[in-house]
């Protein structure tokens, strides 16, 4: 299902199916040239795969924005153990909701993607982790895959199952997911060695996200450059940007790498909800540092937002608009990562706590002249320091709202309740 | 060759092994990194980020617990970032920690308070509330306080890895994250206490500890525990006069840390009240108290004025003891009837000349064959190098036991009966680069030939291990416990009307067939408590404890090992002291030149019997622990 | 433990699915089918999915204490799930969860006195250009309002 209108201004790769009839269906895939880059990879060698991937410079949809090609030749193809593919459907970074759409709407694409990348790295069995709140989009899924097995695309060689987790962001981290996959505590686990070499059951694994695997098919079908081509140098392709917020036409739109995200706000989103004027916008997930409006002209790719000191994440663009407190948006995502962090280590455990309780404190009015360098403190003595991504995932975009909206924070001191929380009642 | 890596440490030119921790390259060249979850011979976590050093071209600060040293690295410790960084730790640590150090039993010997006063802050900037949790009990032994707990999993590891156990988890996630029992509100476990002790600060204490005393009240005495075969160090904390508690935290001694729950607990024999404190001597049909002279004078007018004699000697006395008392039957009283509960067959296998095993032969081989016996429960020490060389090592272990045993767990092959199983187990035997075989009590006497002939056959490198029950059982066959030539065996000497029975730190009536006839016309034993041989005695001698003497034991594996005196109890003497003055009062001296005497080479199968204690009984001493029979109910 | 016939076979399937002594994988794909079914992750139920994956009954606690959605006691039988997570707090999400709490007079984690209706507070869910989102159950709703809300729980009520 859609649940938002499209925009004239997408590129439809990924979604192009998306509103067909029955589009879960492999008649309809089938009909609309599913399954024909599979065909073609069976074709090429594996290592012909692999490059055909490198050159498209498809980067890791997750968040980390790995060069997807690279790190399938980071597999040791001619281990004498099993490989393993599994798919990253753990979405559950704030703002993203994208790779729910793409299970929901073209569960083949996914296989078809997984397909290729077994015969890329010689896997034998694949994996679909799934959040546990998704459940329809394991029934989904496990009807597709059934109709991939009677169709003969699964089973000759290569099985795949989906796996549902139950509730843990953590479980996003590929290492974690793999421990989770293993029925364990989703704690992640020491690197090297990656995944690459040693991940699921202890084997080669190549593990991606959802939409990661569903360029793939895409790649191989209309050749590497037709895709690195859609986007910028080094950030090839198309992705599916999920609109949040304050903006007029919320919803998730395919466009391509490097999209301006003013241009993303005024004409996909159709502008600031109410007329508001744009205070701030997340980019790519709860995660990746705030930009302040004046710093929104900017292309939606991995490169240009790492040099804004922010991150493209994985996709969540969250729009907040003039009314929007600064204190309460990080303060709620503060909670959620004190929620989710897993305890194994110290500085984010404890961390991520303390900045909750004092971010609650602050915002309850409560906040005392030395909080907010406290709060910078604290973040940065996380940054850097934890044990896995968490951390700096909490601990990055707490740092750019202090320092970015210092005067916000301000505005809380002296028992002042929240300037802004009228607004909400 | 050893290949070496050479990197810089702080300016330090260090060179180590490749593949050697950089925490660990640290500390052999004197430089401390400080760690909580980094744990020698434990999995690695990078759980604590105490360790976190720079490194030079790595974009942010490296965990020297989990980093492997390359060549021309080139690291330091101590500069401003690490040491922010380990600050910062410190305070996040210390935010959800209760501070509630006067009354911590850790408080003084606390990791947390000692890594704090290097490393930490001196203020505190939290200012929001601290999460608590009741504390909780999960054994008489162990009891948890979850506000304490920094979460090192320290106690997880050591209990599932290093004990084979597992019986601790970690339950709930984030900052609500506790360890759990495996019983659920309860531990089913070895309750050997090592999770207390491997602890970092007082979230785990014992109940046999805590409260009791400040750690600096102690003096500390390392000796042998008394209880099993396996001659394990345990250093007993002394407060006025009485252990508090024993642990080995120094790794002093063959058993490095390890102590089971008779190491670590169950010295609570000594001060128990049936402790007998004075002499007894049969008067009008009961045992009377007695001064020690008046005692002593009872026993060595008996001794002068009879014909016949048996002795018979313990697994618990030092071999200076055993020998003495081997002496002075031989020579003072002129009798070679003289032995001892003989728990497994030493005997057959000295005199086969096979090679031995150490314990620390267990650690190292590179395969270890279990014979007919429950290491975990019998010999725990035993079963932790086993586990140890298994993890580190890598060492294959091969089972044959009636039933199953913790070593199944990893065990290569794990055989309970059939042929074909035994043929296919000797060709994988064979294979082995080298081998200790440890073997049971079922197999003695001529089996103990056969299996040195099997060992011979395989042509690889073997060693033998005997086991036995008790502190000093294999001291006693080597010291002369063992009759002479055609004399009367333990059993024989009860059915025999001997004149005087002479019992030195033995409770032969507790089991067995008791006393033939009318019994020996006078008995003699020397011992702690009123047994149910001393209850039989015409004079009952109070003897000293292990505790409370100095001294040496021969262990399983034929490893002698030093008792230190911990504590001194008013009232029972060493059995050496007291067959010192028999022999005073007797007038008689032992020579200069021992009279030469043959160990027994005819083990005699019937007479070896393993007392099957397990980790929670310990033959007679094992009834007056009180934690004993509290982990027991 | 019984199950359900269509859960036995779910397990059946789950227990095939990893490599040949992999089987613990399963386990938090059972605990969570059986949590559907049972209601809530007992001790019992502990120690059943222990037992057919081949692990110590507190392997099964620690995974069971870590994951959010698997509960250790019964809740309703609709369990409205309203997430405030950024995007849905920009939309209303706060609003919407305190006005489930009075219209309900429970909170986080509680449930209706008959036993019909639990809350919870719910991290992102991934609905956030459709916000605010919550979950009564498995099914998803989106823009939800506090009007939206209220014919909803009326719709649940209706069902008992």
């Amino acid at each position: 299902m859609l649940y938002n209108a499209p925009s004239p201004l997408e590129v439809k790769v990924l979604t192009r199916r998306f509103g067909l009839p029955d589009s879960t269906s492999i008649g309809t895939y089938l009909a609309n040239g599913g399954y024909a880059a599979l065909e073609k990879a069976r074709g090429m060698t594996p290592e012909a795969i692999i490059d055909e991937v490198k050159a498209s410079n498809l980067r890791g949809r997750g968040g980390a924005g790995f060069p997807t090609g690279m790190k399938w030749s980071f597999c040791p193809r001619h281990s004498p153990k099993p490989k393993y593919i599994v798919v990253n459907g753990d979405e559950s970074e704030p703002g993203t909701c994208k790779d729910r759409l793409l299970i929901e709407n073209d569960p083949h694409q996914l296989i078809e993607g997984v397909l290729i990348a077994a015969l890329a790295v010689g896997a034998r069995a694949g994996y679909i982790y799934i959040r546990g709140e998704y459940r329809y989009l394991i029934e989904i899924m496990d009807r597709a895959i059934a109709e991939a097995y009677e169709h003969g695309y699964l089973g000759n060689g290569f099985d795949l199952y989906t796996h549902t987790g139950a509730g843990a962001y953590e479980c996003g981290e590929e290492s974690a997911l793999l421990e989770s996959l293993e029925g364990k505590r989703g704690v992640p686990r020491i690197r090297p060695p990656f995944p690459a070499v040693v991940g699921a059951f202890q084997c080669p694994t190549v593990l991606n996200n959802v939409e990661t695997f569903c360029a793939v098919p895409a790649i191989i079908r209309d050749g590497a450059s037709a895709f690195a081509d859609l986007g910028t140098p080094r950030n090839g392709g198309t992705r599916l940007f999920c609109l949040s917020g304050h903006v007029n036409r919320p919803g998730v739109y395919e466009l391509p790498m490097g999209f301006n995200l003013l241009r993303m706000i005024e004409e996909v989103g159709g502008g600031v909800r109410g007329g508001k004027k744009l205070k701030a916008v997340i980019p790519g997930g709860s995660s990746c540092p705030v930009l302040k409006a004046e710093e929104c002209d900017i292309p939606m790719d991995f490169d240009s937002l790492a040099k804004a000191k922010s991150m493209l994440g994985s996709g969540g663009v969250v729009v907040m608009d003039e009314d929007t407190c600064i204190v309460r948006a990080a303060l709620r995502i503060m909670r959620f990562y004190a929620h989710e962090s897993c305890g194994w280590c110290i500085p984010c455990r404890e961390g991520t706590t303390w900045l909750r309780k004092l971010l609650q404190r602050f915002h309850d009015g409560q906040g005392r002249k030395g909080d907010i360098a406290l709060i910078g403190e604290l973040a940065g003595n996380m940054l850097g320091r934890t044990f896995c991504p968490l951390g700096d995932a909490a601990a990055m975009p707490t740092l750019a709202f202090v320092e970015k909206f210092r005067d916000e924070f301000e505005a809380h001191l002296d028992g002042k309740p929240c300037p802004r929380e009228a607004v909400y009642a | 060759m050893p290949d070496l890596v050479k990197l810089t440490i702080d300016g330090n030119h260090v060179e180590v092994t490749r593949g050697t921790l950089l925490i660990e390259a640290a500390r052999q060249a004197g430089i401390e990194i400080p760690a909580f979850c980094y744990y020698p011979g434990l999995s690695l976590q990078a759980a604590c980020r105490m360790c976190l050093v720079e490194v030079e071209k790595a974009p942010k600060l490296m965990a020297s617990c989990t980093l492997p040293v390359a060549e021309g690295m080139v690291v330091r410790t101590q500069t401003p970032a690490v040491a922010a960084a380990r600050r910062s730790t410190l305070e996040f640590l210390l935010t959800n920690h209760p501070l509630d150090c006067p009354v911590c039993d850790k408080g003084g010997e606390c990791e947390l308070q000692d890594m704090v006063f290097r490393y930490g802050a001196g203020e505190s900037r939290f200012a929001e509330n601290k999460i608590h949790v009741q504390e909780k009990q999960w054994s008489p032994v162990v009891f948890y306080d979850a506000p304490r707990c920094i979460l090192c999993f320290r106690c997880v590891r050591v209990c599932g890895e290093g004990m084979g156990v597992g019986a601790l988890g970690i339950v709930n996630r984030g900052a609500q994250s506790e360890i759990a029992p495996n019983g659920g509100d309860h531990l089913d476990c070895d309750q050997c206490g090592a999770c207390i002790d491997i602890c970092p600060v007082g979230a785990l204490t014992s109940g046999a500890y805590r409260y009791k005393t400040r750690p600096w009240e102690m003096t500390h005495s390392p000796t042998i525990c008394a209880h099993c075969s396996n001659g394990c160090t345990t250093t007993l904390g002394v407060r006025n006069n009485r252990i508090i508690r024993a642990n080995n935290r120094d790794r002093s001694g063959i058993n490095g840390e390890f102590l089971c729950v008779k190491g670590r607990y169950a010295f609570d024999f000594h001060d128990h009240p049936e402790r007998l404190k004075t002499p007894l001597v049969r008067a009008g049909g009961n045992l009377a108290p007695a001064s020690w002279p008046e005692a002593i004078h009872a026993v060595a007018a008996q001794f002068e004025a009879a014909k016949t004699f048996g002795v018979i000697g313990g697994s618990h006395t030092t071999n200076e003891e055993n020998r003495y008392l081997a002496r002075f039957a031989r020579e003072v009283l002129g009798t070679g009837n003289i032995d001892h509960h003989r728990t497994g067959d030493v005997a057959t296998l000295l005199a086969s000349g096979a090679p031995l095993a150490t314990t620390a032969d267990l650690y190292t081989a590179g395969a270890v064959l279990i014979l007919g016996a429950d290491l975990a429960q019998q010999q725990p020490f035993l079963s932790w190098q086993v586990r140890a060389n298994h993890r580190h090592h890598g060492a294959r272990v091969y089972v044959v036991t009636p039933g199953p045993v913790r070593e199944d767990q990893y065990a290569e092959a794990a055989v309970r009966g059939g042929a074909e199983e035994y043929g296919a187990l000797r060709d994988r035997l064979a294979a082995e680069p080298d081998l200790v075989i440890v073997y049971g009590d079922a197999i003695k006497g001529d089996a103990v030939r056969r299996l040195v002939a099997f060992g011979c056959s395989l042509g690889i490198p073997v060693k033998y291990v005997a086991l036995v029950d008790y502190a000093n059982s294999r001291g006693a066959v080597e010291n002369g416990l063992t009759p002479d030539a055609g004399a009367l065996t333990l059993p024989e000497m009860l059915a025999t009307n001997l004149d005087v029975l002479y019992v030195v730190g033995a409770n032969p009536l507790k089991h067995g067939p008791g006393i033939g006839g009318q019994g020996p016309g006078f008995l003699v034993v020397q011992d702690l408590f009123l047994t149910e041989t001393a209850a039989a005695a015409d004079v009952v001698l109070p003897a000293a404890s292990a505790y409370e003497k100095d001294g040496t034991i021969t262990n399983v594996c034929g490893e002698v090992l030093r008792l230190k005196k911990a504590v001194e109890t008013m009232g029972p003497k060493s059995d050496l002291e007291i067959m010192q003055r028999i022999a005073g009062e007797m007038g008689a001296a032992l020579s200069a030149e021992p009279r030469a005497w043959t160990p027994a080479t005819d083990a005699r199968p019937d007479l070896v019997w393993s007392s099957r204690d397990s980790l929670f009984t310990s033959g007679t001493l094992g009834r007056y622990s009180k934690l004993l029979a509290a982990v027991r109910a | 433990m019984t199950f359900s016939p269509e859960l036995e076979a779910r397990f059946a399937r789950l227990l095939e699915s990893y490599p040949q002594g992999r089987q613990r994988s399963a386990m938090v794909p059972m605990l969570l089918y059986a949590q559907d079914e049972v209601g809530h992750v007992s001790r019992e139920l502990i120690e059943e999915v222990a037992r057919r994956v081949g692990v110590e009954p507190l392997r099964v606690e620690e995974v069971a204490g870590y994951y959010s959605m698997l509960r250790r006691k019964p809740l309703g039988k609709y369990h409205v799930q309203v997430c405030t997570n950024i995007s849905c707090m920009l939309a209303g999400g706060e609003e919407v969860w305190e006005h489930a709490c009075r219209k309900l007079g429970i909170g986080h984690k509680e449930v209706t006195a008959d036993g019909q209706i639990s809350l919870e507070e719910v991290e992102c869910m991934g609905a956030c250009s459709w916000a605010p989102a919550i979950q009564v159950n498995y099914d998803i709703h989106h823009g939800v309002t506090p009007e939206k809300l209220d014919r909803l729980l009326d719709s649940l009520r209706k069902l008992q």
